[in-house]
């Protein structure tokens, strides 16, 4: 789960991270009353959107798309400048390179006060899965793209691991420091900082924070200029205010509904929508379907124990795709018993009068019953014995190559 | 011989009193699996039925270990309290008997729950933590077997070829594709999909490798991470048996999370693309399809002199 830059630069601030002073807007007044508020004469007006690339981003007009001005995140030097940039801003779309084509609106808008530069660094702090630790990764190469840094000039990334048994170490933040060039006030600075970021880490548990750039001050304090926060949600249930930092608007409204119902649903851009217990499946379902020349439209996870309301409710999220063009149902039944299986196909083709062709491939438990009942019914529904006759037979009935 | 469970293994179910841990106790017992009691705090001393007869349910690992001389245990404790009771059987084991096979189902454990759950069973080194998010671990016997999660016991057969997959639906499927060429199965684990996690692909390679029954090797890799290419080069210096390999995955848009969430690409890392060109390159013969594992697998036996 993905929060904004305002609300992860609150959480920092609670945990002692020094930050910017700032406030978060939703209304061209609101931006002009904060600018008056930070008594700062330089601000930066900072489009809230869950992507990165926002400085290089374009602000467009979200039905004509004619480009409204280059950049969401400004500098502004007067109020009149706030009040141009956050009118310019604000229910606009923006389109950076990690939010593709179709862009972002925007609604949130961060007012934060100038800041005196002396240098600017990458710091970043995620769960590293080959360890299988926290790792702190720190470059000077602060305020560029770090993935262009860690393919050129790996080198200049340093790195720590957390040892879970005992914490984050003075050495470690101290080296990390020193690596970075730190020394006196500064490096004491880093130290301090680093700790109260960790500790933030764990406590809220998170899966990444990203602070690009972390500066140095002309006073030589470091203070942390961006942040991207995001949490494990595994970890929700310990987190109740995660609720209050959630924007749904953020997120796929089906894909919402689909978790709200036990299911785990991924949008493509294809015309065959897939239904299948078990991500690895799901995703070599997907495979399979375009190895035979189809695109899949959809990643659908039902889970282990799905019921004949979850199949029902599966089938309609992957209808309310326009560009399904026929489904193929995928089920490996373990748990979950083929029998169950196809009376929930059935009820749901029949519910929601399936217009479009429908392709049931079962296997495991009870699959003889469950193959049986799809036969007995008058529905115009193809079976097929494996996933490769599955995945051929439903390209070819949607008029694909296969 | 199998890998780390031997067919009349004793095994414990923590949260055997929970609705799923009774349900896949059950069916476990059923499979043969010599399930020897469970574990639930608070619930110590009553006792629970399985396919008509009680068995025990102790407060502690430690009790439970003493009483039974488990080899395994399995567990099906809620994602709040999953990595604690990894730790309590890790410290239980560790201290009793020097070493146990820790098998965890548990799916949704909060990330650095796991990372000190690792770490724990990291310095026991007697100890194996298979999972979590896992469909477990199975030793299909002649007759019965020991089933150590929540796989469909009847599809499996005992034999010669070691399954080990990180997800659960696709190594059921790996497992039909044995049968498919009447090859029955050594032992299979569902190492699971999630970013923290215990036994990893090269440990199961080196015991298959070591492991006088199994003759060839299917491994089934996700996208994310990099221990598929790891793995690939291991099995390339260290492995002399055919090894099939699949990985799930490929046409996943970058960055989009598919269910699990071990299954991200960040970057270019960790893509299908990426794993299948390190398999190739590790001589692992590959299907892009897994209906298509069982040929694959003959054409590997085949060119083995084991068929």
């Amino acid at each position: 789960m993905n929060i904004h830059e305002y609300q992860g630069k609150m959480l920092l601030k609670a945990a002692g991270v020094p930050v910017l002073e700032g406030v978060h807007c939703t209304t061209v007044e609101q931006a002009l009353n904060a600018y008056d508020a930070l008594g700062s004469k330089v601000v930066a007006v900072k489009s809230q959107i869950h992507a990165g690339g926002r400085g290089k981003g374009t602000v467009m007009n979200p039905s004509s798309r004619d480009v409204v001005m280059e950049g969401g995140v400004k500098i502004a030097f007067s109020k009149e400048e706030v009040q141009t940039y956050s009118s310019n801003i604000l229910g606009n779309l923006l389109v950076t390179i990690q939010t593709g084509d179709e862009g972002k609106i925007v609604n949130n808008l961060y007012i934060e006060a100038g800041c005196d530069i002396a240098h600017e660094y990458y710091l970043a702090l995620l769960v590293d899965r080959d360890n299988k630790s926290v790792l702190i990764m720190a470059s000077t190469e602060g305020g560029m793209d770090i993935e262009e840094v860690a393919e050129h000039t790996p080198e200049l990334i340093h790195k720590v691991i957390v040892d879970a048994n005992v914490g984050l170490l003075g050495f470690q933040k101290r080296d990390l420091g020193m690596a970075l060039g730190l020394n006196g006030a500064a490096l004491k600075s880093f130290g301090k900082m680093l700790s109260s970021m960790y500790s933030m880490f764990c406590a809220e548990d998170c899966a990444m924070v990203e602070i690009n750039p972390l500066v140095r001050t002309g006073a030589d304090e470091i203070v942390a200029l961006d942040a991207k926060v995001s949490f494990d949600e595994n970890a929700e249930f310990r987190h109740k205010n995660w609720d209050d930092l959630r924007d749904l608007s953020e997120e796929e409204d089906t894909e919402i509904r689909a978790k709200e119902t036990g299911l785990s649903y991924v949008k493509l851009d294809g015309n065959i929508g897939c239904l299948v217990n078990g991500a690895g499946l799901a995703m070599a379902t997907m495979d399979v379907i375009k190895l035979y020349g189809g695109e899949p439209a959809n990643f659908l996870d039902v889970g282990g124990g799905a019921n004949e309301e979850q199949v029902k409710t599966a089938f309609s999220i992957i209808l309310e795709d326009p560009n399904v063009k026929g489904i193929l149902v995928n089920i490996f039944g373990g748990i979950m018993r083929c029998d169950i299986i196809a009376r929930g196909v059935i009820a749901a083709t029949e519910a929601l009068s399936l217009q479009v062709p429908l392709v049931v491939r079962l296997a495991g438990t009870n699959v003889d019953e469950g193959k049986a009942i799809l036969a007995a019914s008058t529905l115009n529904i193809h079976p097929a014995d494996d996933l490769a006759e599955g995945a051929q037979k439903i390209v070819t009935l949607i008029g694909g190559e296969a | 011989m199998a890998i780390w469970i031997e067919e009349d293994a004793k095994v414990l179910v923590q949260g055997i009193t929970g609705k799923q841990g009774m349900f896949h106790a059950d069916k476990m017992v059923e499979y043969g699996t010599q399930i020897v009691g469970g574990c639930t705090p608070g619930k110590g001393g009553q006792t629970v039925e399985l396919q008509g007869k009680a068995f025990p349910v102790w407060h502690s690992m430690t009790e439970a270990i003493k009483a039974t001389d488990a080899d395994a245990t399995v567990i099906y404790v809620p994602p709040p309290f999953a990595g604690e009771a990894i730790m309590e059987a890790a410290e239980a084991f560790d201290s009793i008997k020097g070493e146990g096979v820790i098998v965890c189902i548990t799916e949704g454990i909060p990330t650095l729950d796991m990372v000190k759950a690792v770490a724990y069973v990291n310095n026991r080194p007697g100890v194996r933590l298979i999972g979590p998010n896992c469909p477990g671990i199975i030793t299909p016997g002649e007759t019965g077997g020991a089933k150590i999660g929540i796989m469909p016991g009847h599809i499996h057969a005992k034999g010669r070829i070691g399954i080990v997959s990180k997800s659960g639906t696709l190594t059921y499927e790996a497992v039909a594709q044995t049968m498919s060429i009447d090859e029955g199965q050594s032992t299979c684990i569902g190492i699971g999909g999630d970013p923290v996690n215990g036994t990893g692909f090269i440990e199961c390679l080196a015991a298959f490798e070591s492991d006088p029954q199994t003759e060839a090797i299917i491994m089934i890799g996700e996208i994310g991470g990099n221990a598929e290419q790891e793995a690939a080069a291991w099995a390339a210096d260290n492995v002399t048996k055919p090894i099939v390999g699949f990985v799930a995955g490929a046409t996943a848009p970058p960055g989009k999370r598919m269910g699990h969430a071990g299954a991200i690409i960040s970057g270019g890392k960790g893509t299908a693309e990426e794993k299948f060109e390190a398999f190739k390159a590790a001589g692992i013969a590959c299907a892009m399809d897994p209906s298509e594992l069982g040929k694959v697998l003959l054409e590997s036996l085949k060119s083995a002199g084991l068929r």
